[in-house]
């Protein structure tokens, strides 16, 4: 057990040193999350009504992009030069290692991107109650946008045509997070309180962790053979 | 080696399935034929005005059928889907293979039909509520699933792999079942359920019945068609 | 220790091999032979467990490897056809991650001591600038830190190898069955090295 959780607290900060020396993967999608939630005000026009309507809903679609941006290039990277296989035959179960790439991709991918919203919020003119709304649906959520993409990023690893059949598999399970994180802000703005979202996003964040690496290891499996 | 394990899995080879397949598919479809006719007719002439929406109300007989089976058919192309995964038999990740097309079939006439009902009766040809939006991710989820069978060469990985995204979709199945019941949406709330008395008049009931029988032996008799294409490409 | 009964593998519709057996005592060699396309990287990898077989099992100390899991893995390692190192990251920092992986930690100065073994100085750069048969060596000295696995199974551990660092290799193989544990590999080249059993597919 304790070798166990030695090899996958050793894969997250392996993959933490490669994105640490690849900065520029790792800026690429912080990069597109500033400049999707950033055009969207150039392309509605910025009548600060609509805006402040449309923010926290923008925040979140661009999130979930460039979380997704990244996905494809989760177990691609690894299974070209054949450190996934050595992955599958470690000492630790094969759900623990994939839930410990999910958690690193969410450390590079998401966790920035949590970061980085309520500067953006402030963009859209949100109060700050709504922005501490808006930072913590994205802190429940964009785990749960790593567990669920990398079971597409499982299913997809090798095929041709792998971004945008990923996006096809992922973005229709996408759908219950977005709609809650960014309900949840509406809620919040509507003056009936986030609770009942936040507390389905924390339900959806459980049982993702729970069941999704079940799900991503049965997916890599198959595709590893 | 008793006999009574055998039987279970003597259909389960391509070969010996490739006839029964026949045969059902021929009975359902006739089936189909002969219901679809009598479901339409109970619902297009023996049933009563409605008092609220008046003769548009007509297109839930074929609606509510469609919906129904879209996630019928789900669920059913989950359990192959589980079954090929657990058993590794080819012929079950067939059986979700040829229930797809369908299923997203019923799912688009089911949003259609209910686009051409909601603008005369809530004004918009669509709305985002749980229950509509739910039912747009399930048609998502059958393209998924029939785009990454047809992204893979391998026929057992495709299979294997298609499963595993069914099984992972089968959730939503429930979000739409039980959306109205959760969320106070625009859809009305369900007026047939198995536990209390339906809410609307007995030929109404009668008509969708039929019409969900209707389409029922319809997909079966499908599904067992493109399944008997499927074991003569693999032969050839 | 490991035992094979009766395999079969397929590869696109074509199988590879059929009916195959074979038995494996502790301190013996087996090499697989046979021309490329034979099936050779494939049943390495059903024998890891990686690639499930269309019929047949594979046994290890008399339990199926299926059933075994990661117990199974834990005994075993394998070096395939890819260096399975990372290019961003040094030589010794590989070695280092891939031996915590497989559960069998090493200590820094014992990371490098393997990788003075393999021949390899440079174990600071990142191992995208080292050349193919650097990657090799950096790759292969694994072997060196393993002999608490039993069960080495190398798909062309000698490919883009020099004679001095196929020395060393044979050297590591030839110590490693002395001491009781079984190797599996497959090879082009002609190596010293008496393999106990020979299977051609």
């Amino acid at each position: 057990m304790a070798r166990a959780l030695d090899a996958a607290r050793s894969l997250v900060r392996r993959d933490l040193l490669l994105a640490l020396r690849r900065k520029s993967d790792v800026g690429t999608a912080l990069l597109f999350f500033v400049i999707v939630a950033s055009l969207f005000p150039l392309g509605v026009g910025a009548e600060p009504n609509l805006l402040h309507a449309i923010g926290p809903g923008v925040i979140w679609v661009a999130a979930l992009l460039s979380s997704m941006l990244s996905l494809s290039r989760l177990f691609a990277d690894d299974h070209a030069d054949g450190t996934l296989e050595q992955m599958l035959l470690g000492a630790a179960p094969l759900g623990v290692v994939v839930a410990a790439k999910a958690a690193a991709h969410w450390l590079v991918s998401g966790l920035p991107l949590v970061l980085i919203a309520p500067l953006l919020a402030i963009q859209y003119d949100l109060s700050a109650s709504l922005i501490a709304v808006l930072t913590l649906s994205l802190l429940l959520g964009t785990p749960v946008l790593s567990m669920i993409g990398a079971i597409g990023a499982a299913l997809t690893l090798g095929l041709r045509g792998g971004g945008v059949l990923l996006a096809l598999l992922v973005l229709p399970l996408y759908v219950p997070v977005l709609v809650m994180g960014a309900g949840s802000v509406d809620m919040a703005a509507a003056g009936l309180g986030a609770q009942s979202q936040l507390l389905l996003l924390a339900a959806m964040l459980i049982v993702s962790l729970a069941f999704a690496p079940w799900a991503i290891a049965a997916a890599l499996r198959i595709s590893i053979e | 080696m008793s006999a009574r394990p055998m039987r279970w899995f003597w259909f389960s080879s391509p070969h010996t399935f490739f006839p029964l397949a026949g045969s059902i598919a021929r009975i359902c479809a006739l089936a189909a034929a002969v219901l679809c006719v009598a479901g339409l007719y109970v619902g297009l002439f023996v049933a009563p005005t409605d008092a609220q929406q008046g003769e548009a109300y007509r297109i839930i007989f074929i609606h509510v059928p469609a919906a129904w089976m879209s996630m019928f058919l789900y669920v059913v192309m989950a359990f192959w889907a589980a079954m090929g995964l657990a058993f590794n038999t080819r012929l079950s990740g067939m059986m979700a293979s040829a229930l797809a097309p369908t299923g997203a079939l019923f799912t688009f006439i089911a949003l259609w039909t209910g686009s051409l009902w909601g603008k005369p009766t809530w004004g918009t040809w669509w709305v985002w509520d749980a229950r509509l939006t739910s039912e747009l991710i399930l048609l998502f989820l059958y393209f998924g699933f029939m785009a990454l069978k047809a992204a893979i060469e391998e026929p057992r990985r495709a299979d294997r792999a298609s499963g595993v995204l069914a099984l992972v979709g089968v959730v939503n199945v429930p979000i739409i079942y039980y959306s109205v019941k959760w969320w106070n949406t625009l859809h009305q709330g369900a007026s047939v359920s198995f536990t209390k008395a339906p809410s609307m008049a007995a030929t109404m009931l009668v008509g969708m019945l039929l019409m969900a029988l209707a389409f029922w032996m319809y997909s079966i008799a499908v599904a067992l068609t493109r399944v008997r294409c499927m074991i003569r490409e693999e032969e050839r | 220790m490991l035992e094979a009964i009766d395999l079969e593998c397929e590869r696109g519709g074509r199988a590879l091999f059929r009916g195959l057996c074979f038995e494996l005592a502790a301190g013996e060699l087996l090499r697989l032979a046979g021309p490329n396309g034979s099936g050779k990287t494939s049943l390495l990898r059903v024998l890891c467990g990686l690639l499930a077989p269309v019929a047949g099992e594979v046994r290890w100390k008399d339990e199926p490897i299926r059933a075994l899991r990661e117990d199974y893995a834990r005994e075993l390692v394998y070096v395939g056809h890819a260096p399975a190192v990372k290019d961003d990251l040094t030589a010794a920092e590989n070695l280092e991650i891939a031996c915590r992986l497989a559960g069998n930690p090493a200590s820094r100065a014992e990371a490098l001591a393997a990788l003075d073994l393999m021949g390899l100085a440079r174990h600071d750069v990142p191992v995208r600038k080292l050349s193919q048969g650097q990657r090799r060596r950096a790759a292969l000295a694994r072997l060196a830190l393993s002999g608490a696995a039993p069960l080495w199974l190398l798909d062309e551990p000698f490919a883009a190898l020099d004679s001095a660092a196929s020395e060393v290799l044979e050297r590591l193989i030839a110590r490693h069955a002395g001491a009781g544990g079984a190797v599996v590999y497959t090879t082009h080249h002609e190596v010293g090295l008496a393999a106990s059993l020979v299977i051609e597919l």
